[in-house]
């Protein structure tokens, strides 16, 4: 008995290992261990046994069963192993074959300008108000000291719907406008950006609607070195990098004294080049202090306050920082230039 | 306004400023120089000659051979084509290695077998602006005075060795339209002398002819100065002068003409010259034009006038428009030897007014405009005479006659130095104050901490304080200003709530793929009468005035449109699919003529159309349908957080009948989505095209101030049962749904539509809807038998309501 157990266990071990496969396992498993397997026919020859032999033999049995059973696990795993990684070879692909698109589309390359003149002056403090595109010529010139026959209106010929009404041809109008809401109350921060629009032929220059971001600050106390602190500060954030700024004199109805600023060139550093005209510089806004009439006019006291006010063109920022050679591009929606933006 | 040099230097020393640093230190005080332009566009060795004969040539009929004493011992040979070139002529002269504008290099050379040294010049040839020579100019070459010493650089002659720079002049800085203006600037910026003309005398008349002057315009025209010269000669005025002009972009004339305007240069004063034989007594009236008055101005054109017309008369017809141009009867003329000369003040308004109305506008009136200097009015009009004596043998027949209403005002403005440093934020010495208004001429008496400054009359842009502050501020030198960061009272800065919903809206359309536009606001009628926009169409588009153009007409009311237009741009162009969207306002007002500002809505616009992704290796190209529009803005409204928003079918001109939806909120139409009629479509060559058009309003309405609150997580397990039903095909589901939602009241979860389907096996007319339901209670677990009586419930409601039937 107990050699047939022995042989039984070799048998056995041998089949297991030679096994092609869990199919064929399973067919080893039912020989050797089912309800009609050698092992159980093994077993049942136990009754013929002494009772001094029985349980030594029995505990045999039961040594060769649970080995059997192990290998066979064991035997099982490997063959389930060696199937999953066949598989796993089979579904190999070519990764560098084409992605499937996820949809993206763009924000315009003049709102997104806008969205970063927006958040570069929220975080210095700067609320963002906006006012009607179709303004009255009281709003959109004689509260900002340009009267009518003002010489400076020839500057900024102007759409007219009817005499007292035209499209706005600055968004200063939305500074009165909020200085005339606040009644007199400060601080005034405030930045004002929208479309305006203005008598031009279209042109690479020139757009008969463009847009614009006009601030103001009305307060006790304020001096020019602080309209300069604050736009070179804008300066250097919008254009991510460190710039020099210089203020030179220049003239707007609403603001005296009025500059224009200038920033060291930023395709050249200030070395000169085509785009800076070999000067080292190139022109981004226009500001001022506000003209004590301006104040006066919006219910400020000019004595007790004062502020100053800036103008800029997105458009021309755009044109700048994406180096864009033409403005017609801006509002021509070609996708191929578009889709040069989509990171903005 | 264009400065010479060479000119500006008789006024103040620029022996060691060249003329880039000149115009550097003007652009720094505030006139910016546009353009310095080298006036010798690169010539060299180009002189004079002496045309000593003149030949034919040989075998060219059109050819002449010129022997040319240019200075040198032999003579040049010089084959020519110009017809008016003639013996006894002074020419310029390009020798052999000359060089001519434009780089052209002049060399020995055989014209027809006969060998020409070089080339004798027209003056176009040397550079000479076109525009402003004369016709003979203009064809020959060009002749120099009898005058000029052969062999000389013509350059010298024709005054080339000179820089203009053209000044960009802001609309306060009138004071620099004249040399002398300018002059003062550059010698207050350099801190240098300035030398006026010397003192001319008024000189006593030789003969007495009558002159009268009447004002009779109030304000429009306070002071006037005249004058009767008698004897003159016209004639071309000499080179020196031509040269200026010319520098000036001033067309040479005659010498009485170019007089009258080198004084304009100089003075910034323009002066009119009548002929005097045409004045009727020698009387000028000055007066504002009768209704329907006509005047033919010197250019022949018969002008209609108003009452606003200021007119310069003799008392019996109007002689000319005041400081816009004189009349064609008392031109001045080849037979004219007496004039009568004008110099005045005319007010800006009028002059500016008039211009425009006339659409004429000139040297002169574009000086009147900003108003002339008035205490320069006589020295002018003295400067003048004296210049017609020099150069057109002409006499003052008449003492200069003034008539003015009233005197001029000195304007003394007074600074506190307080207040200068307060504004700029920088701390200037008064001294270095006291300085800058010498250096201006500002004559200035300073008291303890302020400053009283006289204005001189040249300077009518300082009237107040700050003023004298952008005087000294730009003196002093904007770059010493420092820069200082913020102050006081801090504020917190943010986007208003409703600016920050426009941004989301931006970006999650973009996310889902579409692209933003910017379209322009002004558009044409036609465009927008193309397709209806429902939510507007009690208003008509606003126009313009004066439109530019009939493409930018009217204010647009829709944006969908422009999208179309951007759309038909793109496909043209090879795009295979275009998604887009603008944010933008529309205009609306339902007034005729406009006599409130109109409303200014924000309007949310898309267009998809074509395939919006590409064909892939192992995908098809995926082209937009209703739904999967529908969708996208479904996919906003729950990033914006905005429910009950619900769709009805809708038919409107220019949209696809059968596959147009209103969009509602609360009910309430807000918006239009739908397939775009497809002969709209065909017109801009476009496929299938769906387009949608939402008011933002009632949405950041909706959204204000909503915060969402967390609910408990479901505790206990949720019921699924199918609910399949055949009801009539032209039920809409979402009253199916409605009913649903409404019976199934609380314990209703969830509603999915799951299939849809028509075919024999349903029926003619019919259709099937499938939907998943889930049922669930809050706190406690359904039983099989309380879904049961709630879903039989339901069905029978959707029977009794639409008829619908359990399929079997």
């Amino acid at each position: 008995m107990r050699e047939r157990l022995e042989l039984l266990k070799k048998e056995a071990e041998a089949a297991i290992e030679a096994a092609k496969g869990l199919e064929q396992l399973r067919d080893v498993k039912v020989k050797y261990l089912g309800k009609k397997g050698e092992l159980t026919t093994v077993l049942r020859g136990m009754k013929d046994l002494s009772a001094e032999d029985r349980p030594v033999i029995g505990g045999l049995a039961n040594e060769v069963r649970t080995g059997l059973e192990k290998k066979l696990t064991e035997k099982e795993e490997e063959l389930r192993e060696a199937a999953l990684d066949a598989r796993l070879e089979a579904e190999a692909i070519d990764v560098t074959l084409a992605a499937r698109p996820q949809p993206l589309g763009g924000i315009h390359p003049i709102a997104a300008v806008v969205e970063q003149i927006e958040d570069i002056f929220t975080g210095m403090g700067f609320e963002v108000a906006e006012g009607p595109e179709v303004e009255t010529d009281q709003y959109n010139f004689e509260a900002l000291n340009l009267p009518q026959d003002h010489p400076a209106r020839d500057m900024q010929d102007s759409f007219y719907i009817t005499p007292e009404i035209l499209l706005r041809t600055h968004t200063s109008p939305v500074q009165v406008r909020t200085m005339e809401a606040k009644e007199g109350q400060v601080p005034v921060k405030i930045i004002c950006p929208g479309k305006v629009y203005r008598r031009d032929d279209d042109d690479a220059t020139h757009s008969h609607q463009f847009y614009q971001v006009e601030g103001l600050v009305v307060d006790r106390g304020i001096a020019m070195s602080e309209l300069h602190g604050i736009l070179a500060t804008f300066a250097e954030k919008i254009f991510g990098m460190a710039l020099e700024t210089r203020l030179r004199p220049s003239y707007f109805p609403f603001t005296e004294p009025s500059v224009e600023m200038d920033i060291t060139c930023i395709k050249c550093s200030g070395k000169g080049c085509r785009m800076c005209k070999q000067t080292g510089w190139i022109e981004i806004l226009g500001a001022g202090m506000v003209h004590p009439r301006v104040l006066e006019g919006a219910g400020y006291d000019s004595e007790r306050y004062t502020g100053f006010a800036f103008g800029m063109g997105p458009d021309r920022i755009a044109l700048l920082k994406y180096g864009i050679d033409d403005i017609r591009h801006l509002y021509t929606n070609d996708l191929k230039f578009l889709r040069q933006f989509q990171s903005v | 306004m264009l400065v010479s040099y060479r000119w500006l230097q008789q006024y103040v020393d620029l022996k060691d400023v060249t003329p880039a640093q000149l115009a550097e230190a003007l652009t720094r005080g505030g006139i910016e120089v546009d353009v310095i332009e080298n006036r010798d566009g690169g010539v060299e060795k180009v002189i004079v000659g002496y045309v000593a004969s003149v030949e034919p040539h040989p075998d060219a009929e059109k050819l002449r051979v010129c022997s040319i004493d240019a200075g040198d011992e032999e003579r040049l040979q010089i084959v020519c084509g110009a017809a008016n070139v003639a013996q006894g002529q002074k020419v310029p002269v390009a020798i052999h290695g000359a060089k001519l504008p434009g780089g052209v290099k002049i060399k020995k050379s055989k014209l027809r077998g006969i060998s020409s040294q070089g080339m004798v010049c027209s003056a176009k040839e040397l550079g000479l602006p076109e525009k402003l020579l004369s016709k003979e100019q203009q064809e020959g070459i060009l002749v120099l005075p009898e005058d000029v010493a052969v062999g000389t650089d013509v350059k010298e002659i024709l005054g080339l060795n000179d820089h203009v720079l053209e000044l960009d002049l802001t609309p306060n800085r009138s004071d620099c339209l004249s040399m002398i203006g300018v002059a003062y600037e550059v010698a207050a910026l350099l801190d240098r002398e300035v030398n006026l003309p010397e003192g001319i005398e008024e000189g006593s008349a030789g003969a007495e002819k009558s002159l009268d002057i009447v004002l009779d315009a109030e304000e429009d025209c306070p002071f006037y100065a005249a004058r009767v010269i008698e004897g003159l000669q016209l004639a071309p005025s000499p080179q020196w002068l031509q040269n200026i002009l010319l520098a000036a972009g001033i067309r040479p004339i005659n010498n009485i003409v170019d007089v009258t305007n080198y004084v304009m240069l100089e003075t910034g004063q323009p002066l009119h010259a009548f002929d005097y034989d045409q004045v009727t007594d020698g009387e000028i009236v000055v007066r504002r034009a009768h209704p329907g008055e006509q005047v033919v101005t010197l250019d022949g054109v018969t002008r209609a006038c108003d009452e606003e017309t200021l007119l310069i008369t003799d008392g019996t017809r109007p002689i000319g428009i005041a400081g816009v141009m004189g009349g064609a009867d008392s031109e001045v003329t080849v037979a004219t030897t007496t004039i009568l000369l004008e110099s005045a003040y005319f007010a800006p308004p009028s002059v500016r007014r008039t211009g425009r109305k006339l659409g004429l506008r000139s040297e002169a009136s574009s000086r009147f405009e900003k108003g002339v200097d008035p205490e320069r009015i006589v020295p002018a009009l003295n400067r003048a005479v004296q210049l017609f004596g020099e150069l057109a043998s002409g006499r003052p027949a008449s003492e200069v006659k003034t008539e003015s209403l009233g005197g001029i005002n000195d304007v003394t403005v007074t600074l506190r130095h307080e207040r200068l440093i307060a504004v700029l934020g920088v701390q200037i010495p008064e001294e270095a104050v006291c300085d800058i208004f010498r250096r201006l001429r500002f004559p200035m008496e300073k008291g303890d901490g302020v400053y009283r400054v006289q204005v001189p009359s040249r300077r009518p842009d300082i009237s107040i304080e700050v003023d004298l502050i952008e005087e000294v501020a730009r003196l002093y030198g904007y770059h010493r200003i420092p820069t200082t960061l913020p102050w006081g009272q801090q504020s917190p800065g943010a986007l208003t709530e409703e600016q920050q919903i426009r941004r989301i809206i931006r970006r999650t359309l973009r996310t889902a793929g579409l692209f933003e536009v910017l379209n322009y606001s002004l558009t044409s009628p036609a465009r927008l009468s193309e397709l209806e926009a429902p939510l507007v169409k009690e208003y008509r588009p606003i126009r313009l005035n004066m439109p530019m153009s009939d493409e930018r007409k009217v204010l647009r009311t829709s944006l969908i449109p422009q999208l179309i237009e951007t759309a038909e741009y793109n496909i043209h162009r090879r795009e295979s699919g275009v998604a887009l969207f603008e944010l933008g306002k529309i205009y609306l007002s339902d007034e005729k003529k406009l006599t409130q500002l109109p409303q200014e809505k924000w309007e949310l616009a898309g267009l998809i159309t074509g395939e919006t992704v590409a064909k892939h290796w192992d995908q098809e190209a995926k082209k937009p349908d209703f739904f999967s529009v529908k969708g996208l803005l479904e996919h906003l409204f729950i990033r914006l957080g905005v429910e009950n928003v619900t769709m009805r079918g809708a038919r409107y001109q220019g949209w696809h009948p059968g596959r147009t939806a209103e969009v509602l909120l609360d009910g309430e139409p807000i918006g239009l989505l739908g397939q775009l009629h497809p002969r709209v479509a065909e017109a801009h060559d476009l496929d299938e095209t769906y387009v949608f058009q939402v008011l933002v309003a009632p949405l950041i309405a909706k959204i204000d101030g909503i915060i969402p609150m967390a609910r408990p997580l479901p505790k206990f397990p949720a019921v699924s049962r199918d609910l399949a039903l055949v009801v009539k095909e032209d039920i809409p589901v979402a009253l199916l749904e409605e009913t649903i939602r409404e019976v199934g009241g609380a314990l209703l979860e969830s509603v999915t539509l799951f299939d849809v389907f028509t075919g024999a096996q349903i029926g003619e007319g019919k259709k099937n809807v499938a939907y998943a339901l889930s049922y669930r209670a809050e706190e406690r677990t359904l039983t099989d038998e309380e879904v049961n009586v709630l879903h039989s419930k339901i069905v029978n409601q959707l029977g009794d309501r639409f008829g619908a039937m359990l399929r079997q």
